[in-house]
């Protein structure tokens, strides 16, 4: 088990260094200069060499690297034109919103994560539920609802469903506030309110997609012959269902779970520009339109760090969901 | 699940497809697993009428020029006239009339309905390169990680984890204004052929890992099998292997998954043209429109529904028919 995990945490790190790399690679040594976007047109050529000497685009580009890593581990000195003293998680100091990188995360970081997760939950339930219920009742009305809701939602959009949304709950009926976020713990029921069309979008999506899903794998689930020998032995159908086959059914699912959760950690960009909502996708959006690479570089790094932390996290229910999977 | 579905469906079918045949159906007639799927997929309503939807969508993408002949508008042509002070078309329902079937767009007063045709050329072009692209090099890459093992295996698979990391999204709004800029400078007009080959390439960059995933699983599965092992007996090189033994054993897990492959390359198409990259305004795209609309949600309602009932009914086409063809060929899965 420890042997595993330090395996397992081993390559994620590897992997995380290689897409730092390759993400600094890509953005700090394209052609284009990174300091003219930040100084508008008429900037004057004193003022742009500073900027470029403060974000050490003279140095050699693995000397930016280690600095910018050493930054991420350590903290550094950026000069007195970058807010001076950055502390340990150092992601740099962006010109174009003139603060740390790190504080706009720390600001927006919370956005995403209260779409995604109660999102994540409701898709969660929604779907494996819907995937269950059908595939119990395998051939009835219910299960049809459930076969036509499941294909339909996986061929919606969701700009189109998130339009549709606003334009029924905010713009007609006027039910619900324009979409805005609120912090949890300054305004419970203003946070509920003002996210509640972009959960109900993203889990339309996705536990359509689930749905499909878990009822394909309970279906093959229920065919096989321990579920057979759990009900000729006695065991009550709820028994067996609940216990032996949804256990068997839904490491599938986890998996596929856990890799949407992480990726839409890193950013629900489409979700966030549908609803106008500046959580950490929005903020890549803007940073890339306006040039602001350490934002652009953190932002990469960031939604880098949860697709790969889900992926161990995976990994590790896996083996307590399932027992038959050794880890090695 | 039944002991030998193939055998067991075979047989249904030649019972039943005994109509026309005469006396050759009442004997034993040979049946490839193709004709078999086609058979089984001809048979299939949902296949069909999906089939025949993706046809005709296809054949209006293809027209897009005759239409605008036929029609009489131009996707460029503006028709300020028909606006409004305040530029919101004239009339019910975002201004459809008989000259402009889907009405016009709010502020500049083009036409809807040609420019969805020009979108929809642009968004079936794009997805089935893509889809044909990442593809091969899914195939390619599966079948060697698979079939080769030891450090190519291990190589392959951590440069797959590797683009599963890049948050896609954000990634190819980066890149493609950066390759673009590297190839025409800051001023340069470019053309609406180069930003469709970005985006083809960027899909190819990172679409590959599902498909190489599939082939790789189904390869191994394979591998130990004594078809394989006698075929490397008999001193086959890796070409006969790859090509002659492995590859026709998994093409229909392929085939189906290019199937499915396309409708998501034309949502992330629309996806990534909704947050505003890749195609300049000036090519008609779907996810531009929708964006575009979500300004006039509450003046001109009509506008999103056009692209936005356009692309659903055409991703709906495609993945009901992946799901059909699924069917047709692995009888088995019960989906």
């Amino acid at each position: 088990m420890a042997r595993f995990l330090l395996k397992r945490l081993f390559s994620a790190t590897l992997t995380l260094f290689a897409v730092s790399v390759l993400t600094f690679l890509m953005f700090f040594a394209l052609p284009r200069d990174p300091v003219s976007s930040i100084c508008s047109k008429n900037c004057n050529p004193e003022r742009l060499e500073r900027v470029r000497d403060d974000l050490g685009l003279n140095d050699p580009l693995i000397s930016q690297y280690a600095g910018y890593m050493k930054g991420i581990v350590t903290g550094r000195d950026l000069g007195s034109a970058q807010g001076g003293r950055c502390d340990a998680p150092c992601l740099g100091w962006s010109y174009v919103t003139n603060e740390a990188v790190s504080d706009t995360i720390a600001r927006v970081l919370p956005v995403t994560l209260s779409i995604v997760i109660p999102a994540a939950i409701l898709w969660l339930l929604l779907g494996v539920g819907l995937g269950m219920i059908s595939a119990l009742r395998r051939g009835t009305w219910l299960d049809r609802a459930a076969i036509g809701f499941s294909l339909t939602g996986a061929s919606l959009q969701l700009y189109f469903v998130g339009a549709v949304l606003l334009m029924v709950f905010v713009y007609n009926l006027r039910l619900l506030p324009v979409p805005s976020y609120t912090s949890l713990f300054e305004n419970p029921a203003k946070w509920a309110s003002g996210l509640v069309l972009a959960w109900v979008a993203l889990a339309f999506l996705f536990s359509a997609i689930y749905a499909r899903l878990s009822r394909a794998q309970m279906l093959e689930t229920l065919s096989e012959d321990f579920v057979r020998t759990a009900r000729a032995k006695g065991l009550a159908k709820p028994t067996v269902y609940g216990r032996h086959a949804l256990r068997a059914a839904i490491t599938p699912v986890v998996t596929i779970a856990g890799l949407d959760v992480g990726g839409a950690l890193g950013g629900t960009v489409i979700t966030e520009t549908t609803f106008g909502i500046q959580g950490l996708g929005r903020t890549a959006v803007d940073a890339v339109r306006s040039g602001d690479l350490p934002t652009i570089m953190a932002t990469v790094l960031i939604a880098a760090v949860f697709v790969v932390l889900a992926n161990v996290l995976v990994d590790l229910l896996y083996a307590a969901i399932d027992p038959r999977v050794r880890l090695r | 699940m039944s002991l030998s579905p193939v055998e067991g469906v075979a047989l249904a079918e030649i019972e039943s497809g005994a109509d026309g045949d005469g006396p050759a159906a009442k004997g034993v007639v040979g049946r490839s697993p193709g004709q078999l799927a086609w058979l089984r997929l001809r048979r299939d309503r949902t296949a069909v009428v999906s089939g025949v939807l993706l046809v005709f969508f296809m054949v209006l993408g293809l027209s897009a020029p005759l239409i605008e002949m036929a029609y009489g508008v131009g996707p460029r042509e503006q028709f300020q006239n028909l606006l409004d002070g305040n530029g919101m078309p004239l009339g019910y329902a975002g201004g459809v009339t008989g000259d402009h079937w889907f009405g016009l767009e709010p502020g500049l007063g083009r036409d809807i309905f040609v420019r969805l045709i020009y979108g929809l050329r642009t968004s079936l072009f794009i997805a089935l390169a893509a889809a044909l692209i990442t593809a091969t090099i899914g195939v390619a890459l599966g079948t060697l990680a698979g079939y080769l093992g030891g450090w190519l295996d291990a190589v392959i698979n951590w440069i797959t984890d590797l683009t599963l990391a890049m948050p896609f999204l954000i990634i190819a709004l980066a890149l493609t204004p950066a390759i673009t800029l590297r190839f025409y400078g800051e001023r340069g007009q470019v053309s609406s052929a180069f930003g469709v080959g970005v985006l083809i390439a960027v899909f190819a960059i990172f679409g590959w890992t599902g498909t190489a995933r599939l082939v790789r699983g189904q390869v191994i599965a394979l591998r130990e099998r004594e078809f394989v092992e006698a075929a490397k007996a008999s001193g086959a090189g890796l070409g006969h292997m790859l090509f002659r033994q492995l590859l026709p054993n998994i093409w229909a897990p392929i085939l189906v998954s290019f199937s499915l492959a396309v409708p998501q390359f034309i949502t992330s198409e629309a996806a990534l043209s909704f947050i505003g990259v890749g195609l300049s305004d000036e090519t008609p795209s779907f996810g531009r429109m929708i964006y575009d609309s979500l300004d006039y949600l509450q003046t001109d309602p009509a506008y999103v529904f056009f692209p936005g009932i356009t692309i659903f009914a055409l991703v709906f086409a495609f993945n009901l028919f992946g799901d059909a063809l699924r069917d047709a060929l692995d009888p088995k899965s019960s989906r």
